[in-house]
């Protein structure tokens, strides 16, 4: 376990307190908090070196430029990218897939040709492929997940008969903490010919990566849920991949020359950055990765399995309790995902909230995913490095309340 | 530091008859003879009701609906088809309105008894978040009637 006391000192947020209690934060798969040096990051730049990127000839616009580019090489080597260049800031995972989808898929999809997707996808990786298969008249395919919320391998065999462009798949399920396996999933993919497609939106804050050892083609990440800021996240990519791809938005900074009814465009990973970008997301990001890895993904890994272990022993306890997603720790991170009886998981939400205890109730914008557990929604506690086993506690004490609150009877 | 509001109660928000509402709902089902369906989800939550409608002229016969979600869309939707019956349309209109206000915390219309059981949820005006919940079945309601005059 981490030194879970140590690590909350670092932020500043944590100790508010909300409706009178400490603040139990158990909705780090929505986003994370910012530690101080993030923050601090953030203010420097502006304070130290602001001035637009790739642009002034003056000195400070040279240091903004390299803090830019410094925050990239930073982000590159924390997923060990194949290249610096083959990191395109975004602004966020949901950009960086529509970003495939919208360039690459777009460019190569054909009528007939099919696009894989599992029943566990966040919506931000299955609605740009509907997008995309509704205009090019391609199938979509919707691998099926098994009881426990795995992907089901033998039906992901099965869609990779018809030989899919696109493969896409979560790292980790953001609804059920599902852990799948992407290596092998993208060696399956890349065997009938596929260009495999990761949401690491939960993977990257919580275990080690390496998007090169997985394999895959693109990789998307977002900053916000690594303790990084909002709008700050990446594409991952093969460069050659990239190089081949056209612009997704045009505008300045992306391109090379422009005449009067045509363009020549910038090298990558410029050619995706049209506009001024988000600096200062960039330059936070690269601080929250300084900071995760001053701690260490695998100890941060062990920190989330070992309290998810904990929070399903206790939640299993209370009667009427049902916890989603794999039984087997090995396939799991720190999401729980859970439904208490007839108590609806709104009304669970609304009530823990009195504690302080934030927790996310709903769909959790994986509505084909509930429509396959056959719920309408789940309640869901999702740790990260500042979570001890007192949030595990206080979550499953207030949950007794609640049931009393509602008179739950077990049937 | 504490940054929150004034706590409201958890007992106000979950009243007893909210959750005998939920747990036994009235009017659940389909009509057969729906002169107006109006089908509402809330893509934040997923809550969804399926609202159906039999009027008769300028009166609502019959009031039925489906759900699934909390306790306090569902009470709101089963406590809401109870007051429709035998209503006429602006009557419908005009409750929609009331029921709107008291979520907005107009104590008046807290008080206004021909919203009858609905007044329990007065406490969800507390509860800024809860408030879609609340007023679903009654957008569903709004666009049925909206439909019938369009």
């Amino acid at each position: 376990m981490l030194d879970v006391a140590r690590i909350r000192a670092d932020f500043p947020l944590l100790a508010q307190r909300e409706n009178g209690h400490r603040l139990v934060y158990l909705d780090n798969a929505a986003t994370t908090q910012k530690p101080q040096v993030v923050l601090d990051a953030i203010v420097d730049y502006y304070r130290t070196t602001n001035a637009n990127v790739h642009r002034g000839a003056y000195d400070l616009a040279i240091r903004a430029t390299e803090a830019y580019e410094a925050a990239r090489a930073k982000v590159a080597a924390f997923v060990n990218a194949w290249a610096p260049e083959g990191v395109v800031f975004t602004r966020g995972t949901t950009e960086a897939i529509n970003l495939v989808a919208g360039s690459y898929g777009r460019a190569t999809l054909k009528a007939g040709d099919s696009v894989v997707v599992t029943g566990m996808d966040h919506h931000s990786n299955l609605v740009p492929w509907q997008i995309l298969c509704q205009e090019k008249g391609a199938t979509l395919r919707m691998v099926e997940i098994t009881e426990d919320g795995r992907i089901d391998l033998s039906d992901f065999g099965r869609a990779l008969e018809r030989t899919p462009k696109i493969v896409a798949f979560p790292y980790v399920s953001n609804a059920l903490g599902t852990v799948n396996p992407a290596a092998q999933l993208a060696k399956l993919a890349h065997a009938v010919g596929a260009v495999v497609v990761v949401d690491g939106a939960q993977s990257t804050p919580h275990l080690k990566v390496d998007v090169q050892a997985l394999d895959c083609d693109f990789y998307a990440l977002s900053g916000h849920k690594m303790l990084g800021p909002m709008g700050s996240g990446a594409l991952v990519a093969k460069p050659d991949l990239l190089d081949a791809m056209p612009p997704y938005h045009g505008g300045g900074e992306m391109i090379s020359r422009v005449w009067d009814d045509h363009s020549t465009y910038n090298k990558i990973p410029h050619k995706f950055e049209a506009g001024t970008p988000n600096v200062e997301g960039a330059v936070g990001l690269a601080a929250a990765i300084t900071y995760l890895e001053g701690i260490g993904l695998d100890r941060i890994a062990e920190h989330e399995q070992a309290l998810a272990a904990a929070a399903i022993e206790k939640l299993i306890q209370i009667e009427g309790v049902t916890v989603y997603g794999p039984h087997a720790l090995g396939h799991r991170a720190g999401v729980v995902s859970f439904t208490y009886g007839d108590v609806h998981p709104h009304d669970i939400a609304t009530i823990l909230d009195r504690d302080g205890i934030c927790i996310r109730a709903g769909h959790h914008c994986t509505q084909p995913l509930m429509r396959r557990l056959n719920v309408a929604a789940t309640a869901r506690a999702s740790f990260y490095l500042y979570n001890g086993p007192d949030d595990v506690d206080a979550l499953a004490g207030a949950l007794v309340k609640a049931g009393a609150l509602f008179g739950y009877v077990p049937a | 530091m504490d940054t929150s509001r004034p706590e409201p109660q958890l007992s106000a928000l979950y009243q007893e008859l909210i959750l005998d509402h939920y747990r036994r709902p009235r009017n659940k089902g389909t009509l057969e003879d729906a002169t107006h369906s109006v089908s509402l989800n809330n893509p934040l939550c997923g809550d969804e009701i399926d609202l159906q409608l039999r009027v008769d002229g300028d009166v609502i016969k019959e009031a039925r609906f489906i759900g699934r979600g909390c306790s306090i869309s569902q009470a709101s939707a089963s406590m809401m088809t109870q007051l429709l019956k035998e209503r006429t349309v602006p009557q419908a209109i005009a409750l929609a309105e009331r029921m709107s206000a008291m979520m907005q915390g107009d104590d008046g219309a807290a008080r206004d008894k021909t919203l009858g059981d609905l007044r329990a949820l007065a406490g969800v005006s507390k509860f800024p978040v809860r408030i879609k919940c609340a007023l679903l079945p009654w957008n569903a309601l709004t666009d049925a009637m909206k439909a019938g005059r369009g």
